[in-house]
């Protein structure tokens, strides 16, 4: 069995309690953060498990690389207080069985990408110079649960079914033979590059965030890039609190591609989720807060002057990317936004 | 060329009349688990008076005809259990009027449902009818044969509770309207005129229904499908109580499937939201998910899977054919909503002796009225023993409505033997002495809905 490196030493010498000081959805003192957060590390009850919305960004405050986030998640496993009711539970672990046949492993080298859950989003790949002489480990949306990073489930208050069913879905990875992946979804890299080292699986491969790989293949094609001149805002996912060291190239590609990064609120460290999970969840009135922090997300985005937000996440794109548009406010993905600046069209 | 087939040329002109084996062909299967049977003839008139002339023909030289629409009953219910002709009646697809603010539409009965859809769309953006959830081919005539329900089921009923008026080809090439339009006074209502309700559910064995004028409804700006989730069937009929006690939802669905597992052994609740503002919406969603379905979220048993997704319209299930082998077939009854956990625990089992992942559907008809419960079950054509695994199934669910008190929705001639051996005696004399009065030769869509 997997266990979470959690050291509680660093939290009695930790001198901010940035986890839980700095969560947007609760408002804690320092002094109770480091009793809640003891509390937890000792296996104990404390309302932060009932509190908590999940939104990650815990694991990016933690200054010590301490993992309170997935001690969370844990803990309201252990304790049985997940966050989100049973059937939505239950749909959720469901979702990530494959259903519809054993994936096939071509046998492949060098540097290769892996879409995860998302090969139906293959259309907006293939055929861009982007992303030309990079293999796509597998193209058959029917098999993409077994490229499923599982990471979701952090979510559900999973950890379980994570580790059950990783080891699995990075042996398939692993078996194509590629010893570099570039994940699309920043989640899969999260989860082979923070989560797999945090539970101590092993990951024979190394992985690269897709916005470095944007980025450096965008330095390779910089005299076909035209600046495109837009105002954009960025919606951050919750998994980019996993690679925080890769946020930067954020700033670095919309600098290349001559797009003007708006300032607004919630920005870096202090963005806000998309509110997806909130939805669901079995505390009274999540609804209502989720459409609150949406409205507030969004109300931002057009205060900071934005004409495109651009998106990391699929999922995110798929809460947020309706009411954006509803907002005159144009949703578009890093890698079409890329496409754009070196003069593809995007569908 | 045989005396019949000319007659029908002359009818229709040459290029609507057919006995080529290559073109029966077409008209010998449709989409389900039936065997072909072939017709002699198939006939495409394009105005009343042609139809008229085809059906005093057939009345004459006693053949059988079946009216066909859309073809898409999966039933076997427009195939000729006994030769004859066919008419396909999808030439007869005119809009006759609209009238904005009576909210009616009076149309030629072989017009598509799609059709009827995007040209309200298109000139009356406020106005909808119901549409079944059938391919969008499916025609009105066709529907109302079957009894159908459509996407305004929760609020509305059947699909056949908004007529308001109607026209027919009687079997022996008369013709008979009935409602408002009967006595010349247009056609905004079917009441208060002698009920006569001898032509809608019969699957045109009492004649051939040519005009209707169907209800129309306030058609908002916005659409969005909430879908809700339990795990326990038992809470699926009050879920839907509590929501329809709001009178709010425009169209009220559960269904289960095995495929995708997401779907396995759960509940998925498709609540149609409908507003014309942001505003409107919200309060709906608050009425529904704060306040009505609140008690379940709070104790963990129930829970929003997703709010603002758009549902377009019609809305054509693709659900039961996962595992992709081109067929699917399915009973369909109707039932109390309290049935549900029953009706899904059963259909289950019968799909597992028949190795078909079950998929099942329940759509609220009226406020909790009634359910129409479908169990679906997919085959692959190519493949006799899941083709005959599916009919089984279909056999042993049909048996299954009646052991429950169901009663089956258009029944395929299986069926319909197993509902006419319960029929009430007077209810059952009644039909035989209309069936002698209005087809006396027998030719209307024989072997559907058979007294003798
Ligand atoms: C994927 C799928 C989803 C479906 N969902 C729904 C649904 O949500 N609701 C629903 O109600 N149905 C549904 N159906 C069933 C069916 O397709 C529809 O009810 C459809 O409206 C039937 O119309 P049709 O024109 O295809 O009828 P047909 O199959 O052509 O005919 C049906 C019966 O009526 C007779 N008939 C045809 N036209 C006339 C006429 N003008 N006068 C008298 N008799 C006539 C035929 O002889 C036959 O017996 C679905 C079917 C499929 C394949
Ligand atoms: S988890 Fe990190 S931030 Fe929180 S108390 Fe421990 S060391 Fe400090
Ligand atoms: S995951 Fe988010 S909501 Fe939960 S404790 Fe951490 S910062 Fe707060």
């Amino acid at each position: 069995m997997y266990e979470l490196k959690f050291d509680p030493d660093l939290c009695m010498a930790c001198d901010t309690q940035d986890c839980l000081v700095k969560c947007q959805h609760m408002d804690i003192d320092q002094e109770t953060a480091r009793t809640e957060i003891l509390k937890l590390a000792d296996g104990e009850d404390s309302f932060v498990l009932r509190d908590c919305v999940t939104c990650y960004a815990c694991e990016e405050y933690c200054p010590n690389g301490n993992h309170p986030f997935y001690l969370i998640v844990k803990m309201q496993e252990e304790l049985g207080m997940l966050p989100l009711p049973d059937p939505l539970v239950k749909s959720g672990v469901q979702v990530g069985i494959p259903f519809r046949g054993e994936p096939v492993i071509d046998e492949m080298e060098g540097t290769v990408l892996n879409m995860g859950v998302f090969s139906p989003l293959l259309g907006r790949v293939e055929g861009s110079k982007l992303f030309e002489g990079l293999p796509v480990i597998s193209h058959d949306s029917r098999k993409m649960f077994h490229y499923f990073c599982q990471l979701m489930y952090l979510h559900y208050g999973k950890t379980s079914v994570i580790n059950e069913r990783l080891d699995g879905i990075i042996q398939t990875l692993a078996s194509h033979g590629a010893k570099e992946i570039v994940h699309f979804h920043d989640e899969c890299y999260g989860t082979y590059t923070s989560y797999a080292p945090a539970f101590g699986i092993e990951v024979p491969f190394k992985s690269i965030h897709l916005f470095e790989f944007l980025y450096n293949r965008l330095l390779e094609l910089k005299d076909e890039i035209r600046p495109l001149g837009y105002k954009v805002v960025y919606q951050r996912p919750c998994s980019s609190r996993l690679s925080s060291d890769k946020h930067p190239f954020v700033a670095k590609i919309f600098d290349l591609i001559g797009v003007e990064y708006m300032d607004r609120e919630y920005k870096d460290e202090n963005a806000m989720c998309c509110g997806a999970t909130i939805l669901g969840q079995k505390k009274e009135g999540s609804r209502v807060y989720c459409a609150e922090i949406q409205k507030k997300n969004i109300d931002d985005m057009k205060k900071a002057g934005g004409q495109i937000c651009v998106f990391n996440c699929p999922a995110c794109m798929q809460t947020l990317g309706m009411p954006v548009s509803k907002a005159g406010i144009m949703p578009l993905f890093m890698s079409d936004l890329c496409r754009l600046a070196i003069g593809e069209k995007v569908g | 060329m045989s005396s019949i087939q000319q007659e029908l040329v002359n009818i229709v002109g040459e290029d609507y009349a057919s006995d080529r084996r290559e073109e029966l062909f077409t008209y010998s299967k449709d989409l389900g688990t039936s065997q072909p049977l072939w017709p002699e003839y198939v006939v495409a008139p394009k105005t009343t008076d042609e139809l008229q002339a085809v059906v005093r023909l057939a009345n004459e030289t006693k053949t059988p005809i079946v009216p066909l629409g859309g073809g898409l009953t999966l039933a076997g219910l427009a195939l000729p259990q006994k030769g004859g002709i066919i008419i396909d009646l999808k030439r007869m697809d005119k809009i006759l009027e609209v009238n904005e603010q009576g909210r009616y539409i009076v149309v030629e009965a072989g017009i598509s449902h799609g059709k009827i859809t995007s040209y309200l769309k298109k000139n009356h953006p406020n106005l909808m009818h119901s549409e079944p959830g059938a391919p969008p081919a499916a025609t009105v005539g066709g529907n109302l044969a079957i009894h159908g329900q459509g996407d305004l089921a929760h609020p509305y009923g059947f699909n056949t509770d908004m007529v308001n008026g109607l026209e027919v080809v009687l079997p022996t090439g008369d013709i008979a309207r009935f409602g408002s339009c009967a006595v010349g006074s247009g056609w905004y209502t079917m009441h208060p005129l002698p009920d006569i309700g001898l032509f809608l559910g019969w699957n045109g064995a009492t004649g051939i229904i040519t005009k209707v004028s169907l209800k129309l409804y306030p058609c908002k700006k916005f659409r969005e499908n909430n879908m809700f989730v339990v795990e326990n069937e038992e809470f699926v009929p009050d879920v839907l109580f509590e929501i329809s006690h709001l009178g709010m939802a425009e169209d009220l669905i559960a269904t289960s499937s095995e495929i995708p597992p997401m779907m396995n052994r759960l509940h998925y609740i498709s609540i149609i939201n409908t507003g014309d503002s942001e505003e409107e919406l919200e309060f709906k969603r608050h009425m529904t998910f704060d306040v009505q379905l609140a008690k379940y979220i709070r104790s963990g048993v129930g829970g929003i899977v997703s709010l603002y997704d758009e549902r377009t319209r019609p809305q054509v299930s693709k659900s039961a054919d996962w595992k992709k082998g081109g067929g699917f077939e399915y009973v369909g009854a109707i039932v109390p909503v309290s049935f549900y956990p029953e009706c899904y625990r059963r259909g289950s089992e019968i799909s597992g002796r028949h190795f078909i992942p079950y998929t099942v559907l329940g759509r609220v008809i009226g406020s909790c009225h009634s359910m129409m419960f479908s169990w679906s079950y997919a085959f692959n054509r190519a493949d006799d023993a899941t083709v005959k695994h599916a009919r089984d199934a279909l056999h042993e669910t049909d048996e299954l409505v009646m052991e429950i008190n169901g009663t089956i929705w258009k029944p395929a001639i299986f069926g319909q033997k197993l509902m006419l051996e319960r029929m009430d005696q007077g209810a059952l004399r009644l039909m035989k002495e209309v069936k002698k009065i209005l087809d006396p030769n027998g030719i209307m869509n024989p072997g559907n809905w058979e007294v003798d």
